[in-house]
């Protein structure tokens, strides 16, 4: 028999066998291919309110699991696996493990509200991706991903100084994640830039980058954010336990579970 | 002439990216609004609105940065309403005035950080922040655009391009989605509006409110440049010579990943991207130097050229 929405079984829980005999009887053929049934060896109880406890997730309790988010997401559209309805799902259940192999795509959301303009629950579907790429990073299960990257070097700088430079941000960002500047792509992009772009607000962009633009009086506004941030944190600590640091996978075995 | 007069003299945030890449675009929304008789006045001393990176820090922090902006404006400035031209910074202290509104928490973390900072706390409903669409819409309108119109857009083909903040989520945007000449989130159409009376021919486009990925542009730049192509493609698809844009972060997405699509996909198009604040300060006599269409990456100079406008 044919195994239909074979899709949406994970391969590794297929398993066929050209020739399959049981109890000396051959079965081979229609009966050759089995779908491995599925052990949870590990619940984490807490997973709901961990994701709770962090910005963005407060609301997946109200989830019904009607899917309309997956259905308009942005994400979903470019990859099939980007399944909002379904991490909710398995947050709610508390299947850490089933949820921790998405772990490398879930950062990829980019906030595009579709989830949130069609969830019926105000969900808000795009804080729970957020959320949940936190609470990934938090246990240790993935590096900072780029966007975090990103976020935390604009962050900083708009903290630090109240406002950004986009050049500056560009820079930084290009550097933290070791990317060249030599990709044909950029240098084209400023070649053009270079070609339209009269001297004088050249000057003025390049002036920004060392002459940072700064709010006048921001001083106060940093140092009240800053303590907020650190009381902040120390909530999220209460909450979620320590901050586990990712570490790259070494022995071979590590690396092939990656 | 007909006109309300409504937003004639308003506080002007113009954010981050209108004082560096986006300079076109404070340009040409400074210029046009010298044409049409409407007073900006730019809030003082002001800071990043948070734009999409820092409420993935904490978003009571992206609420407080936004909150400042409009208590600066109404409390030192005496102002009752806000302009802003980016989506992202519209989009953030509309969701500012939102959650003051409606969520304790943040009201709490913004008093706090506002009165360790030394300035008045911001209060719901103290002003109404609007976008650079609002603003041109409500007090010249269509009629009154017609009757200035010196250098008629003459048929141009243009996709109205949104994108996200505008219209997501819903719930920010109290005064959208309120029957007849109200915005609508699901089928913006106030820039096809105003271009419309400025003699372009909007083509049917179907992707105004898709997402162009700006809050990964560089970050998962290759998704970025997928969702771009997608969008730069069903424009063309749509018979449009020109994308209009009312965001600086779509903007230069869209410029961007244009470049990006030809080189590393090897799919290149043609469709010129351009501010509609350009189009329109054109469309009012304005050069296109004045309004700055030489300074965009995407070149459209011959375009205005063979259009009459340059
Ligand atoms: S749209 Fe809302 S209610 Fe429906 S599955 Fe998604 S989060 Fe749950
Ligand atoms: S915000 Fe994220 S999860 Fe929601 S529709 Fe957009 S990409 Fe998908």
């Amino acid at each position: 028999m044919p195994i239909h929405e074979k899709h949406l079984i994970r391969p590794e829980n297929l398993v066929s066998h050209e020739n399959l005999v049981i109890d000396g009887i051959d079965v081979s053929g229609d009966w050759s291919t089995f779908i491995r049934s599925r052990v949870v060896p590990d619940y984490n109880e807490n997973l709901q309110e961990e994701i709770e406890a962090l910005p963005g997730g407060e609301f997946i309790h109200r989830c019904w699991q009607c899917g309309s988010c997956t259905n308009s997401c942005t994400m979903n559209a470019v990859n099939p696996d980007f399944n909002p309805r379904y991490w909710i799902y398995l947050i709610r259940m508390g299947f850490e493990s089933e949820l921790v192999r998405d772990k490398d795509i879930i950062w990829q959301c980019v906030s595009c509200n579709k989830c949130t303009y069609a969830c019926p629950r105000d969900v808000v579907p795009e804080g729970v991706m957020k959320a949940t790429a936190h609470w990934l990073e938090h246990k240790g299960y993935t590096p900072k991903s780029p966007s975090m990257v990103f976020d935390e070097v604009f962050s900083e700088q708009v903290i630090e100084r109240g406002k950004i430079e986009d050049g500056e941000v560009v820079l930084n960002f290009l550097t933290r994640t070791h990317q060249k500047l030599t990709q044909p792509w950029l240098i084209e992009m400023v070649k053009r830039l270079m070609k339209h772009l009269p001297v004088k607000m050249l000057a003025t962009l390049g002036l920004a980058t060392i002459f940072k633009p700064r709010t006048k009086g921001w001083g106060p506004a940093r140092d009240a954010i800053k303590d907020y941030v650190k009381e902040r944190d120390e909530a999220a600590t209460d909450a979620l336990g320590p901050h586990i640091a990712y570490k790259k996978p070494e022995t071979p075995e590590q690396i092939a579970a990656e | 002439m007909s006109e309300t007069k409504k937003y004639k003299k308003v506080a002007y945030y113009p954010g981050c990216a209108l004082e560096g890449t986006a300079q076109p675009y404070d340009h040409s929304t400074k210029a046009l609004g010298k044409a049409l008789g409407l007073e900006l006045e730019e809030v003082k001393n002001w800071n990043c609105c948070g734009a999409m990176e820092v409420k993935n820090i904490d978003p009571k922090i992206q609420t407080y940065l936004s909150s400042r902006v409009m208590s600066i404006a109404a409390n030192e400035m005496g102002h009752d309403v806000v302009m802003a031209p980016c989506n992202g910074c519209y989009h953030n202290l509309k969701k500012a005035e939102y959650d003051l509104a409606h969520d304790e928490g943040s009201k709490e973390v913004v008093e706090k950080i506002s009165k360790k900072a030394g300035h008045e706390t911001y209060k719901a409903g103290q002003v109404e922040t609007i976008h650079a669409l609002d603003w041109i819409k409500d007090s010249i309108g269509e009629e009154g655009l017609k009757e200035r119109v010196k250098n008629s857009l003459n048929g141009m083909k243009i996709a109205n391009y949104y994108g996200c903040m505008y219209v997501r989520p819903r719930h920010i945007f109290p005064e959208k989605d309120q029957g007849p000449g109200s915005e609508s989130t699901s089928a913006p159409h106030f820039m096809d509006d105003l271009l419309e009376a400025a003699g372009a021919e909007n083509v049917d486009f179907p992707l105004k409110t898709a997402c162009c990925g700006g809050a990964h542009t560089l970050s998962d730049s290759d998704t970025s440049t997928k969702l771009v192509l997608n969008i730069l493609e069903a424009a063309e698809a749509s018979g449009a010579e020109v994308i209009a844009t009312e965001c600086p972060t779509c903007h230069s997405g869209l410029e961007m990943h244009q470049i990006r699509a030809e080189k590393v996909l090897g799919r290149k198009t043609n469709v010129k991207i351009v501010y509609f604040t350009q189009l329109l300060g054109m469309a009012m006599g304005l050069s296109a130097k004045k309004v700055g269409v030489h300074q965009n990456i995407s070149d459209s100079m011959d375009l205005m050229k063979e259009k009459g406008l340059a």
